[in-house]
């Protein structure tokens, strides 16, 4: 589950190197021009100077752009996960099924042994994922492409028709709202193909993003729904030291799968990436191959937002064990493949020939970021004491964390991690708020003192 | 009923933050992140000083409620201390960032102004208070309508242990309905937010030009402000006060920012005179 934030603070790194070839080259075409006047040679270079700085103000002022263009999908993402926990009941209960990855049980009598099996259960979805992830690189570095996008639009399939009509009904259940089988399928038929068109082929930008914000937030809530406590959080803690060493380890499987992207001049499936400007990717599609400094996505790897690939639908929608372990193959290859593709790579230099500009470059956050992220704030607004203040709490520490990330990235400009950081803050303010912070906040309101 | 309190504390607490954030804050991005990170130094203020709060609860006799009470008014007091403290820190930090961005660039034009860094700090620290104090009041006030502050079902009293149930007995009968005392919540709320705000541009101001008086009149009429909500839940005697710290804050953050009676009549007619020419 490397998440890897790149941001274009790289392309504008390569910007300003852009930029230092053209001071580079301005000079010497006025020395040509004004040979014999040193004096005047030097007016070019104070311009270049200033147009250094102000390539480095304009990194700052992108930045901050950037850092707001992840900010408002993590947060509506969020946002979406804690409202349906809040108002639809069904994912808060428990029904005692849990996934097949999680075998061991969390209702035990001592509690030595639930730490125990929420040990195990962790560590064996960390191992599957594992797993899916080295398979995938694996895939990646034979060019097997095939399969993978098969095994992307699989399980994409899954998520939009199926996931979202067990939510539809869900939430229909909530708030009583009676709707017929022919209604529901039109609407279900619609939103799945249109997903499925935005996400794999073309479509607006807006709406593409928002369907990737959909589906990560439908399978974190799945994950809210199916997972017990301990497991969640201690599955949030080893993803995000997985993420760490496969992100920045030598021999680390994102990283290599990173390399191998960049040494092919490919994006790293575009597929499970959410990004904020792709718009122009689609006229880069179309035209020419570019040479060697520009990354130029395969056409049909283009917005495919892949999760794992799916089994077939199950006979009935009931939530029978058949549908249960149907649910777990899924999911298992959906994890996986949600954390390979947790990589964010920057597109290089997929410049648009006319007019580059900063703002067409976006910035690049997978979707299991989306998805540990709400499942962490989600957590928190289900289950925790604190209720709405270790919501709160959790969100501005994700955020924070976010920021930072971003920020690290700006200095070390390669590929990071978007998880640890973030999640260690997050898990740090849960665990304080709840624990610290409400009491004291308790008392307060009880007796009604303002800090 | 519940519904329309619900709505109505809600905006009367938020909404003029709400406003600040929409018209002045959300274009630009770099605030917005000021503002987050401004929350977040709130927030890490209040985790320390509960922490303080939750170990001296620990090391001390439970039973004993005069104890308890004077334990939570040491805490209202080091927490208000703590914020302050934070608030310098947040203010260190953004001088050290706008210093590097100073050095990255050659012409003065900086992004943001330490004035404005000032205004949005206070800000974040402003709405994080608010949610913190009002949101849990709000969801609760979305339940069923009974008496009770909490909209605690009045059986609540009955199976509760002793020490708790007595709390909320008195303050129980000291209410004359809980949409009243929501209604002062938002209201303190919104006057919490709007202090924070110029607490924080008068404090920034008072470290800029090194005013050690300023500081110490915004950390001692912070301290003041939580004085006065210990008087609740006689909101009588706390709330009309605060107003008028409030206002007090709000001019004399205004003077100290540049503005003038000259600007502001400068606007006044610049208004008059558009509106004449249009």
């Amino acid at each position: 589950m490397a998440d890897n934030v790149e941001n274009a603070v790289n392309s504008v790194s390569n910007d300003g190197t852009e930029a230092n070839r053209h001071t580079e080259t301005t000079p010497s075409r006025n020395e040509v021009e004004l040979n014999g006047q040193p004096p005047t040679a030097r007016p070019p270079q104070v311009l270049t100077d200033s147009e250094e700085d102000e390539d480095e103000e304009l990194t700052l002022k992108y930045g901050a752009k950037h850092v707001i263009m992840l900010f408002v999908p993590v947060t509506l993402c969020m946002v979406v996960v804690v409202a349906t926990i809040k108002s639809v009941s069904f994912y808060t209960q428990k029904d005692g099924q849990q996934l097949i990855y999680t075998p061991f049980r969390e209702d035990t009598e001592t509690v030595g042994q639930r730490a125990l099996n929420s040990m195990l259960n962790a560590f064996i979805m960390i191992g599957v994922i594992l797993v899916m992830t080295l398979v995938l690189v694996v895939l990646y570095k034979y060019r097997c492409y095939k399969v993978i996008q098969a095994w992307l639009f699989f399980s994409n399939l899954l998520l939009l028709f199926f996931f979202s009509l067990i939510y539809l009904g869900e939430v229909f259940k909530t708030y009583n709202v009676a709707m017929d089988y022919f209604t529901l399928a039109v609407i279900i038929w619609n939103f799945g193909v249109v997903g499925m068109i935005c996400i794999h082929w073309k479509g607006p930008l807006r709406l593409q993003q928002a369907y990737l914000i959909m589906i990560s937030a439908l399978m974190a809530l799945v994950f809210i729904k199916y997972l017990p406590e301990w497991t969640a959080k201690l599955l949030i803690i080893n993803a995000s030291s997985v993420d760490l060493l496969a992100v920045l380890c030598p021999k680390g499987p994102l990283r290599i799968l990173v390399e191998t992207a960049q040494e092919r001049n490919e994006t790293i499936f575009p597929a499970l990436i959410y990004s904020s400007t792709m718009v122009w990717l689609f006229n880069m599609a179309d035209s020419a191959e570019t040479g060697n400094n520009s990354s130029h996505p395969v056409p049909q790897q283009e917005n495919q937002v892949a999760m794992a690939p799916t089994a077939q639908p199950e006979d009935d929608g009931g939530f029978t064990p058949a549908w249960v372990n149907q649910q777990q193959h899924q999911l298992g290859p959906m994890q996986s493949s949600e954390d390979s593709r947790r990589e964010i790579q920057e597109l290089p230099s997929a410049r648009p020939p006319p007019v580059e500009d900063d703002e067409e470059r976006g910035v690049k956050l997978g979707l299991g970021d989306f998805i540990f992220y709400s499942m962490l704030v989600g957590k928190a607004s289900a289950t925790a004491s604190g209720d709405w203040n270790t919501t709160i709490a959790c969100f501005v520490a994700i955020l924070i964390g976010l920021c930072l990330t971003l920020l690290l990235l700006a200095i070390f400009k390669k590929a990071l991690p978007a998880l640890p950081i973030s999640i260690t803050f997050g898990l740090v303010f849960y665990f304080a708020t709840d624990n610290l912070v409400r009491p004291f906040m308790d008392q307060l309101a009880v007796h009604q003192f303002y800090i | 009923m519940t519904l329309a309190v619900f709505f109505g504390c809600a905006f009367i607490a938020f909404g003029p933050a709400f406003a600040l954030f929409v018209f002045t804050i959300a274009k630009d991005p770099l605030r917005v992140i000021i503002l987050i990170a401004g929350a977040f130094f709130w927030l890490l203020s209040l985790l320390l000083s509960s922490l303080v709060w939750f170990i001296a609860i620990k090391a001390s006799n439970s039973q004993d409620l005069t104890l308890q009470r004077g334990l939570l008014i040491f805490g209202v007091f080091f927490s208000v201390l703590l914020q302050e403290v934070f608030r310098f820190t947040y203010y260190r930090l953004l001088r050290k960032a706008t210093e590097g961005l100073a050095a990255i660039t050659d012409d003065d034009g900086s992004a943001i102004s330490v004035r404005q860094m000032a205004y949005v700090a206070g800000l974040g620290f402003g709405i994080m208070s608010g949610a913190f104090s009002m949101i849990n009041v709000l969801s609760d006030s979305l339940g069923p309508g009974t008496v009770g502050i909490f909209g605690d079902s009045q059986y609540y009293f009955i199976t509760a242990d002793m020490p708790s149930s007595k709390i909320f007995r008195r303050v129980k009968t000291n209410l004359k309905s809980s949409s009243l005392i929501q209604k002062m919540r938002a209201l303190m709320t919104l006057a919490l937010t709007l202090l924070h705000t110029f607490w924080g541009v008068l404090f920034f101001e008072g470290c800029e030009k090194s005013c050690w008086w300023v500081i110490a009149a915004v950390v001692s009429l912070h301290l003041l402000v939580a004085g006065l909500s210990l008087l609740n839940p006689l909101y009588e005697g706390s709330l009309p006060p605060v107003y008028g710290i409030t206002l007090l804050m709000g001019v004399w953050a205004f003077f100290s920012s540049g503005g003038s009676l000259h600007s502001l009549n400068a606007l006044c007619t610049r208004r008059k005179a558009e509106g004449e020419s249009s």
